[in-house]
């Protein structure tokens, strides 16, 4: 074999990626890949996917591809669960080894955050947000193609490290000195930095999408104080995006430049300071934690009034909580590492403001049971997992208020009691919001009602799966077992509920299969939603037709109360009953555009050709990201004229206009 | 009653040009989103920088590396450089494209004498043998100022661009958006210059 030829594939193939599991799992992926490739040449889908979907500038679609994207890495992110949990099983006989151990959690943590609950997040506001405000899109439509794009090829980034090179393996936090080139020499890190990167100046830039529109693309008559909470919490998430991330970008990259050009930020000689990078860390990373909830919690604010048939009790200090939340949020990031020896005045202050956040989370917790109360509750699957919720939530609160005991946490920290903690508030806050919200929404994205008996199906074995996953986990942290540990030995008491854990999770992973089971069905067979308001819902969105027309709006309407739709229900003029042809104006529409896709791609590559230090590569990726810049400066095709005649033609089609 | 509809939007002729298109007001008030994270990146190295200072292992401190004569030229040509930048947008308020074209020159000119100097600086350290590995605070030092320098020779290559679609189409809103975006971004480094001057170079040779 020619020397460059074997360099290539040492470098490509080391054995970390030619065990079984990574094979098979290569197998897998390949043969779904040449299947969907033959499928899409059959039916001549090329251009469709081209030009309706990868070149797409619409919110919506945009909102759908985030959604696939984030259920592909639940799965993913699911998959390793489920590894992680097998193996604690099975002390004595573990089935994968101490060092697969490690990338397993580092990989599954990173994709659940970054690559599960933030896709996820986004979709439901690409879905949602310019609907409820009376929008025709976002402010920056392009830019929003951009944003996915980046997420996209960043995803894909991470995802190829098991495939090719070795995936990362410092949990995913990423501290050094662990992260430093001379303890961990592979291309795994680059793997995380990079990708991270890439994704994170997408999600910068998703953060100021949804500030903007919040704040500037509102419908006449909407007032902030009008705005339904769901846009509240996108505004605060984004904010906290635009204050959070430039922190951890700075942190990524002074570990990448350590690791590959050898300055010495983190290391342990010539001044290095690894707590640096914990700090700069965790002041993202505890935003980020809000930054995960808050849609979770605008999500319920506007499930529980619609499904209690009641408006939002306390609106205002609902608004004034998640205000109050993103102001403390940047003042705990100390918590995650009291042990590390700060003191105890900055202990004691990060302690207490801590705590003081369980304030302002109460009083929406209040809130949401008063809304509830006296009204006419419908228990969809939408609700159940509101109903959840609660109750999840504020045991993963109030073992968070526990943590947050300094003294305490010497005990807890970095057991499983934490691991336990924040799954609670992960799965029973951020996940559950997410699926409420997509049970919710479904019919506005996608025509049609997700089947609620399956629906109930899944989240039982969600639900319960939960519990029997984590509640022993509690137990185990205050028996000692710490986390990320690949093994124990028998005798310390951890066996048998460690085996009940790993049944909850397979529960889990049941009840994920259902979940899918239940799209897939649905997709043909669910119920057709022909109002647009399947619910009898308050806000803007039902307004319109499900799924939306491209344009959205044919017209948009002025705002006077806080549920806009509710109030014009009321009043018996809807946009369904009162537009007249002569209201029809032509519209425009941002065209679509190839270039966010290239900018994707182009950073991919840049992300590739420096995993691997192959500079012609990434010089190549970096003069593509700087064609697709010019060419965006360039881009002065106006937008898209849409004419009068074809949306009276498509309004009348809809049945909500009189020819 | 009923049903009440908005009207679709208009120009705004009583506005200047960059403000007169609704879509072209709002990239602005989205590029000042942008500069807030743009902010937050640079007060993130600051604090980095600030840590680090006393981290100097066996290298050079700020007061052996550090010459005043370079960091006074290039904070003179920066200063100058946002004046003009300032006057360019004067100009383009007052709808006078040659002078936006001239005034945004002379500010590249400025930007690029300012990028030059700064190059120099360093490679004149990593002469005397002072490169990052060495320690941390060389670390800081050359990634806080080097984003800084890489930022205004972003904005160079970003303005020449500029000048060829003001030279193509002319005082329209959307080049008058960008130019005017341009300039916000230029006082913007400006304004990290001063704070780094005073951190990094004043302050380093006190201490
Ligand atoms: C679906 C059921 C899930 C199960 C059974 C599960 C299980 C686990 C276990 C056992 C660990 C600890 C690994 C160790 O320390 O050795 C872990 C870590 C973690 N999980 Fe999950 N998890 C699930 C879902 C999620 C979700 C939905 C999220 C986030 C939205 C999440 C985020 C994390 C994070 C951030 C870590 C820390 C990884 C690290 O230590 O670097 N997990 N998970
Ligand atoms: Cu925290």
């Amino acid at each position: 074999m020619p020397p460059f030829a074997r360099y290539l594939l040492h470098t490509l193939f080391p054995p970390d990626v030619l065990r079984p599991t990574e094979v098979g799992a290569d197998v897998l992926i390949l043969a779904t890949g040449v299947i969907i490739m033959v499928v899409m040449t059959r039916r001549h889908k090329w251009r469709h996917l081209w030009t309706e979907w990868l070149t797409t500038v619409d919110h919506k679609k945009i909102a759908v591809m985030y959604l696939i994207a984030a259920i592909a890495m639940l799965f993913r992110g699911g998959v390793d669960a489920l590894m992680i949990r097998t193996n604690l099983a099975l002390p004595g006989s573990p089935v994968i080894s101490a060092s697969e151990y490690n990338a397993v959690f580092t990989t599954h943590g990173t994709i659940m955050i970054f690559f599960m609950a933030m896709p996820f997040i986004f979709a439901l506001f690409n879905a949602v947000i310019p609907l409820m405000i009376g929008s025709r899109d976002v402010a920056f439509p392009r830019l929003n193609a951009m944003s996915f794009w980046l997420f996209a090829f960043g995803a894909l980034l991470f995802n190829m490290s098991f495939v090719i090179g070795g995936s990362p393996n410092a949990g995913w936090t990423a501290y050094p000195p662990l992260t430093e080139r001379v303890f961990n020499p592979g291309p795994g890190e680059n793997f995380y930095f990079l990708s991270l990167l890439i994704a994170g100046i997408g999600t910068t830039m998703t953060g100021i999408n949804f500030v903007v529109t919040s704040l500037r693309m509102r419908a006449p008559g909407m007032t902030l104080m009008k705005m339904p909470m769901f846009v509240w919490s996108a505004l605060a998430t984004s904010t906290l995006i635009l204050f959070a991330f430039p922190p951890l970008t700075v942190a990524l990259l002074m570990s990448l430049i350590d690791r590959l050009f050898g300055s010495s930020f983190f290391t342990l000689g010539h001044g290095g300071m690894p707590m640096m990078y914990v700090n700069l860390f965790w002041l993202f990373g505890h935003p980020e934690v809000y930054i995960v909830v808050l849609p979770a919690f605008g999500i319920f604010s506007e499930v529980v009034p619609t499904f209690s048939r009641k408006r939002l009790f306390g609106y205002e200090t609902m608004v004034l909580s998640i205000v109050a939340i993103m102001l403390l949020a940047y003042g705990t990031w100390v918590h995650h590492f009291f042990t590390m020896g700060a003191g105890p005045t900055v202990n004691a202050f990060f302690g207490l403001s801590t705590m003081l956040i369980a304030i302002p989370t109460g009083v929406k917790i209040f809130n949401w049971i008063f809304t509830m109360w006296g009204g006419r509750i419908r228990t969809t699957v939408a609700m159940l997992y509101q109903l959840a919720f609660i109750p999840t939530f504020v045991v993963g609160g109030a073992s968070g208020i526990m943590l947050a005991t300094i003294p305490a946490d010497y005990q807890f920290h970095n057991s499983y009691f934490l691991v336990a903690h924040f799954h609670n508030v992960l799965i029973g806050g951020t996940l559950f919001g997410l699926l409420s919200g997509m049970y919710y929404w479904w019919p506005k994205m996608f025509g049609r009602k997700l089947d609620e008996r399956q629906g109930k199906w899944a989240f039982w074995l969600f639900l319960t799966g939960f519990w029997i996953t984590f509640g022993p986990q509690y137990l185990l942290g205050l028996k000692g077992m710490t986390r990320r540990m690949y093994t124990y030995p028998l005798g310390y008491g951890w066996h048998t509920l460690n085996v009940i854990s790993t049944l909850g999770a397979f529960v889990m992973g049941a009840g994920f299969l259902v979940l899918v089971y239940n799209i897939v069905y649905s997709m043909r067979n669910g119920e057709r939603d022909l109002t647009g308001d399947p619910w009898d819902g308050r806000t803007l969105e039902w307004a319109l037709p499900s799924p939306a027309p491209e344009y959205n709006f044919a017209r948009i309407p002025v705002v006077y109360e806080r549920d806009a739709y509710w109030d014009m229900k009321e009043k018996g003029q809807t946009l369904a009953n009162s537009l007249t042809v002569r209201d029809v104006h032509d519209l425009e529409l941002p065209r679509n555009s190839s270039l966010p896709f290239f900018l994707g791609l182009s950073f991919f590559v840049v992300g590739f050709g420096m995993v691997f230090s192959w500079w012609i590569i990434a010089g190549l990726g970096f003069a593509g990201v700087a064609a697709c810049l010019v060419a965006v400066g360039f881009d002065y095709r106006g937008p898209k004229r849409v004419d009068a005649a074809f949306i009276r033609g498509t309004e009348v089609a809809l049945g909500r206009l009189r020819a | 009653m009923s049903l009440e509809l908005a009207p679709e939007p208009g120009r705004r002729e009583d506005l200047p040009l960059e403000l007169s298109d609704e879509q072209e007001s709002v990239k602005i008030t989205g590029f000042w989103m942008f500069l807030v994270t743009d902010v937050l990146i640079f007060a993130s190295l600051f604090s980095a920088y600030a840590v680090y200072r006393p981290r100097v292992a066996t290298g050079p401190g700020p007061l052996e590396l550090f010459h005043f004569g370079p960091a006074l030229l290039e904070t003179l040509l920066l200063l100058t450089s946002s004046f003009t930048v300032g006057i360019a947008i004067y100009e383009m308020r007052k709808g006078r494209p040659g002078g936006v074209m001239a005034w945004t020159i002379a500010t590249l000119a400025l930007g690029a004498a300012f990028v030059f100097l700064e190059i120099h600086e360093f490679a004149s350290y990593a002469a005397l043998g002072a490169t990052w590995h060495q320690s941390a605070f060389l670390s800081a030092f050359y990634v806080l100022v080097g984003t800084h320098g890489a930022h205004v020779s972003f904005g160079i290559l970003w303005a020449v661009t500029l000048l060829v679609q003001l030279a193509r189409r002319g005082l329209t809103p959307v080049t008058a958006r960008k130019l005017y975006t341009f300039s916000l971004y230029w006082h913007f480094l400006d304004v990290v210059w001063v704070f780094i001057f005073t951190v990094v170079y004043l302050m380093g040779k006190i201490a």
